[in-house]
């Protein structure tokens, strides 16, 4: 056998990577060439040097706490989850108070869609049907609202649906989605054309500078869409792209 | 997708991460800011990890992607050809291996340096199998390159580092006399 045709699986014997036949053929070619058998040598005591290759450089104790704090970071944010009630109890004294002091620009309707988001986070039950696939939540709304509506596929997205409940704006009723991003709750209302959503519609996006809720609303067909949430306004954005393409 | 796992999982792996980052990057800012990149995005695609696969070899690829389009991985890219065909250089031009050689090769020093002066491509070869130890499967996978291309692009990556150990040993002999 020639050298040349052994050369390139000498590394592959090295490091175990051949099948039982190729390994029994260099060996046996290795028991009879100087020049491979010396060639494995050197490889051998090149690869053993290498090893100190590993540990060569070391993190600083500095970065390791930085990097660690970066990990951790999300993980306060899932305390807060645990802590929601208490979270949200505070969350509803202070949107109380806001409203209390009375800011005459920002309309009434807005405050009560706040004010759905609100209620539905602080109830001891999140939502009356729990799931996370749009073929169980849909179905739970016949009989219950006049009106029917498309939810798109969330899988691969940044969302997730955590469930749906009923609820009533000016005696109208309507579909409340929750949908979470990340450790963010959002609510999807979903109304009649009928239902007057005030300053919520007029305005379609933007946040609310006295509660920091994010609001978007639009129109498709006869259904009026508004979504609350304190997540960002491009979390808010997205989600509403998606729920446009679902109702055109 | 849960953060604690993921630091669980993802934290022990620290020290090696960085110390790949910094052969990569052969700086400690770039290492750094590698580091930190690869762990942000890893947390972030954590859900695409499936439990029961090698996190390691998942992290490597994650900090080498992340290597490839970084500034230094980009002038990599475009400097460096690509040569996946092993050229075949005679493995017979020398007979004996020549002390200093032998002693170069058991120099980890020397090693470590030759290994640093290595081109990317067979540089991350030689981290990722002598150092890391992972199987050519592994690599193959990480790197995104077919088995065959590991085989011959680590071949060579040794013969050259064993070349540049050999001038560097003819250097030092012939600087001694």
């Amino acid at each position: 056998m020639q050298c040349n045709s052994v050369a390139t699986m000498l590394g592959a014997y090295l490091d175990g990577e051949l099948l039982p036949d190729q390994t029994a053929v260099i060996q046996e070619h290795l028991g009879g060439c100087i020049q491979c058998s010396s060639e494995i040598a050197e490889m051998a005591r090149l690869q053993r040097s290498l090893r100190s290759a590993r540990g060569h450089f070391a993190p600083s104790a500095e970065f390791r706490r930085k990097v660690q704090k970066q990990m951790s970071s999300p993980k306060r944010r899932s305390w807060l989850i645990w802590s929601m009630p208490v979270g949200v109890a505070f969350a509803t004294i202070l949107l109380t108070a806001l409203v209390w002091t009375g800011h005459a620009r920002r309309s009434a309707a807005f405050a009560e869609l706040a004010d759905l988001h609100v209620n539905a986070l602080s109830s001891t039950n999140l939502v009356d049907v729990v799931s996370t696939d749009r073929h169980t939540v849909k179905p739970w709304f016949q009989g219950k609202i006049p009106f029917s509506f498309n939810l798109p596929e969330f899988s691969g997205t940044d969302y997730t649906l955590v469930g749906g409940r009923m609820v009533y704006f000016h005696q109208q009723p309507g579909a409340q989605l929750i949908v979470s991003m990340h450790q963010h709750k959002i609510s999807v209302l979903i109304f009649q054309r009928s239902v007057d959503l005030g300053r919520a519609f007029s305005e379609p996006a933007g946040v609310d500078r006295g509660t920091s809720f994010g609001i978007e609303g639009w129109q498709s067909q006869q259904l009026r869409f508004v979504i609350v949430s304190d997540a960002d306004p491009a979390g808010i954005d997205n989600l509403a792209r998606l729920l446009k393409l679902a109702n055109e | 997708m849960d953060p604690e796992f993921f630091e669980m999982l993802a934290m022990p792996l620290f020290d090696q991460l960085y110390n790949l980052a910094h052969w990569l990057t052969g700086d400690r800012t770039d290492a750094e800011d590698l580091v930190q990149e690869t762990y942000a995005k890893a947390l972030k695609g954590f859900k695409s990890f499936e439990e029961g696969t090698n996190m390691r070899a998942w992290m490597f690829k994650i900090l080498r992607n992340t290597f490839m389009t970084s500034r230094t991985g980009l002038k990599v890219q475009n400097t460096v050809p690509m040569e996946d065909e092993f050229d075949r250089v005679d493995l017979a031009t020398h007979n004996i291996t020549p002390e200093s050689l032998l002693l170069q090769l058991e120099n980890s020093q020397s090693v470590m340096n030759a290994l640093s002066e290595l081109p990317v491509p067979y540089r991350e070869m030689i981290l990722l199998s002598d150092m890391e130890e992972l199987s050519y499967k592994e690599i193959a996978e990480v790197l995104a390159v077919p088995i065959g291309t590991v085989m011959s692009r680590l071949s060579r990556g040794r013969k050259m580092l064993r070349q540049a150990l050999l001038a560097d040993s003819s250097g030092r002999s012939t600087h001694a006399v």
